[in-house]
């Protein structure tokens, strides 16, 4: 069998992506189609920079999704004879199958690892990034709010957790020694209160004169929110729906221990500027409570930024996730977590390039689609 | 001006203590206590053992003693050795005499501690590293600060316009590239054979002893690109914002021409904003350069923390965060002072 040239390798991968393509081409149909039906979103089609952006990252949603069908092995599958074999080698004993970039050092299929690696990648940062909005925003509404003593403790804890070089907290806290001394469990039981906080604040400065509806939403929140609280904190869930590796516990907290500060920052500015607007005082003097001005008047106000603010940190999370990947610090010393293969990669560079590059063009292209998405929603919601 | 400079040293100051007892905390573990023991007596030492080695070597006692010890502003622990009788102790070292030893040892008089992985003093290593940094950032700086400042003026000139467009998709795309990824990017193309130009060189280690254009441009380079980008878009920011002024007009309708516009009206009103930027991203180059030295086995700042880590080099670790924490606390003072300097919009009372 015959080494693939170049243009079959792209013409292979761009086959093995079909089903991306056609969810990208009825995703793009529909949304142009409801344009004028969907407000922000709809709105992003008017800008050539924030359709670039939304198509590189609706790739990799769509790529994350359909992973295996579009991987060609198993990414821990090792085949004789495969060990840093160049792009389109031919598989030995396999009719027609090629490793379409090559084998890594340990005779693995690098495109394989690649698409499964967006898997992990686009589970852990928009989940981080929801978890350090919720801390962020339960903080920053009353520190801007109320001002005074609560906003000056506040603030003096965020800055300091950011004078904080983010990547010794990493080496601190990431450790596998760690988790023996209960650190991360200590971090994880505080930071995963802050969702279901935020949501019993929400229904209950909405509802409090409506016990029927109050009565109900609190407890599908504190159920789901005590359920899911427990298993994912303290891996001790009644059922075992929710659960979540020791490991990956321990990155996830201290990713969002690092992003909550900039969002409560962010939060806290919006909400001292927006406080002093008319409908705020408006509310005030109805007699509204200061919650229900803080989560139904500012808050959705304050909505674009936010947004915005949140595409870019999921960006900047990625790059974290690939910080900690390439110092060996990632979800499991065996998976395909793009920053763990750029780092298996590195050290063959000069010899065999096709190992570091394929993940590190991959992480880029996420993060470059993520910014670019998020600079075509600054621009269009500052048309309004 | 004394008064809000003394408030912002205190709080400076605080946070500083906090941290480094944070950081004190966190290097002080007991699995790193135990992995400390075993690495400095022997492998297969008992559990009794390790709790004995470590109560008579002083790591016993209550965390915040400990902490005033590294210090320097609690006496250092004394005992006496069970077989020879002999005083041990905290600042106890061989060569000096019982009666001159000091009674207090810890970072406010010098005392650094002793690494266990390089076996000599901390605060020799620290410095050494930190000179070599020191370059590594320079050229970076060189390198970024210019060019960012120019193609964030350049873009902001005229906001819209096709100059713009291409230099802010130009930014986007320098902050979507961290290191580790143009770093690999840099080395396939530059310095491997399939790049096929070679033009310089993908490890850095000789650059220590002799630093050359080949075996330094593309660490800086790497470094300078993740940066540049959001320099740029601040100064974007704020050159657009300039623009728009009244005077900004009053100059041009007086008959002015572009370019005397911008170079004596706008670029020194734009770059104020840019000044704090720049250096609130040093403490960002600082998680870079760790990448950097380690991807290009440049043995600085960055490469001696991931060993002292990697190594559970505890005195080391403790020594390497004061220094970055330091460095953090230290732009940001700098930038403050600066902004209040710079816009005389700004009253610090």
């Amino acid at each position: 069998m015959e080494r693939l040239t170049s243009l079959q390798i792209i013409g292979q991968i761009l086959t093995q992506f079909t089903p991306v393509w056609i969810g990208l081409v009825v995703i793009l149909a529909l949304s142009v189609i409801f344009r004028k039906r969907l407000s922000l979103y709809g709105k992003l089609f008017d800008s050539p920079i924030g359709m670039v952006g939304l198509v590189l990252v609706l790739f990799w949603i769509l790529t994350a999704l359909f992973a295996d069908q579009i991987a060609t092995f198993d990414p821990l599958d090792q085949i004789s004879g495969m060990k840093n074999k160049k792009p389109g080698w031919p598989v030995r004993g396999l009719e027609d199958m090629h490793y379409l970039l090559g084998g890594d050092n340990l005779a693995r299929d690098v495109f394989s690892r690649m698409v499964k690696g967006s898997q992990s990648v686009l589970i852990i940062a928009p989940a981080a990034t929801i978890f350090a909005f919720m801390v962020g925003i339960t903080l920053g509404l009353p520190a801007g709010y109320f001002g005074g003593k609560t906003d000056t403790i506040l603030t003096f804890i965020a800055n300091m957790v950011l004078a904080f070089p983010v990547i010794l907290l990493f080496f601190l806290l990431v450790t596998p020694e760690i988790r023996s001394t209960g650190v991360p469990l200590v971090l994880s039981g505080v930071l995963f209160l802050f969702p279901i906080v935020f949501f019993v604040l929400l229904f209950y400065s909405k509802f409090s004169e409506r016990p029927d509806k109050l009565y109900l939403y609190l407890g599908i929140t504190l159920v789901i929110g005590f359920w899911a609280y427990s298993g994912l904190a303290f891996n001790k869930d009644p059922l075992g729906v929710f659960y979540m590796d020791p490991n990956l516990l321990n990155i996830f907290v201290s990713v969002v221990f690092v992003n909550s500060p900039t969002v409560f920052r962010i939060v806290r500015g919006i909400t001292s500027d927006i406080g002093t607007r008319d409908y705020v005082a408006a509310a005030q003097t109805r007699g509204e409570r200061p919650w229900y001005i803080m989560l139904w008047e500012i808050l959705p106000n304050a909505r674009g930024p936010l947004i915005v603010d949140f595409c870019l940190r999921i960006g900047y999370t990625t790059i974290l996730l690939g910080t900690l990947g390439f110092f060996g610090l990632g979800v499991s010393p065996e998976s395909s977590d793009w920053g763990m293969t750029i780092n298996e990669g590195r050290k063959l560079l000069s010899l065999y390039p096709h190992l570091a590059l394929p993940p590190a063009l991959a992480l880029m292209s996420l993060v470059l689609g993520l910014n670019l998405l998020a600079d075509g929603l600054r621009e269009e919601s500052l048309k309004d | 001006m004394l008064s809000f400079l003394i408030r912002r040293i205190g709080v400076m100051l605080l946070t500083a203590l906090c941290l480094t007892l944070i950081v004190f905390y966190l290097t002080n573990l007991e699995p790193n206590l135990e992995k400390l023991t075993k690495s400095e007596g022997n492998q297969r030492m008992t559990d009794a053992q390790v709790a004995s080695w470590l109560e008579r070597n002083g790591y016993r006692q209550n965390l915040f003693k400990r902490y005033g010890e590294w210090l320097g502003v609690a006496p250092g622990w004394t005992g006496t050795n069970e077989k020879t009788g002999a005083p041990v102790g905290r600042c106890v070292s061989s060569g000096v005499a019982p009666e001159n030893t000091p009674t207090f040892c810890g970072l406010l008089q010098g005392d650094w501690g002793f690494s266990t992985v390089f076996k000599e003093g901390v605060g020799g290593i620290i410095l050494k590293k930190l000179g070599l940094t020191g370059w590594l950032m320079l050229w970076v700086m060189i390198a970024m600060v210019p060019i960012a400042l120019v193609v964030g003026v350049v873009a902001g000139m005229r906001e819209g316009s096709k100059t713009d467009r291409t230099l802010s998709t130009f930014s986007i795309m320098s902050t979507s590239t961290p290191e580790y990824v143009s770093g690999v990017i840099l080395i396939v193309v530059f310095a491997s054979r399939l790049g096929g130009l070679q033009w310089f060189k993908g490890t850095s280690q000789s650059a220590m002893e002799n630093l050359t254009f080949a075996n330094f441009m593309l660490p800086v380079a790497a470094l300078a690109l993740y940066g540049l980008g959001y320099i740029a878009r601040m100064t974007r920011a704020s050159m657009t914002e300039v623009m728009t002024e009244q005077y900004i007009r009053t100059a041009r309708l007086k008959g002015l021409t572009f370019g005397a516009v911008v170079l004596k009206h706008a670029l020194r009103n734009a770059l104020i904003a840019p000044f704090t930027v720049i250096m609130l991203q040093i403490p960002y180059l600082l998680t870079g350069v760790v990448i950097i030295e380690t991807l290009f086995n440049y043995k600085g700042f960055g490469w001696t923390l991931v060993a002292a880590v990697g190594n559970n080099d505890i005195e080391l670790m403790m020594a390497a965060s004061v220094v970055a924490v330091f460095v953090v606390l230290m732009t940001q003072l700098i930038s403050d002072i600066g902004y209040v300097f710079l816009n005389p919009r700004i009253s610090v009372n």
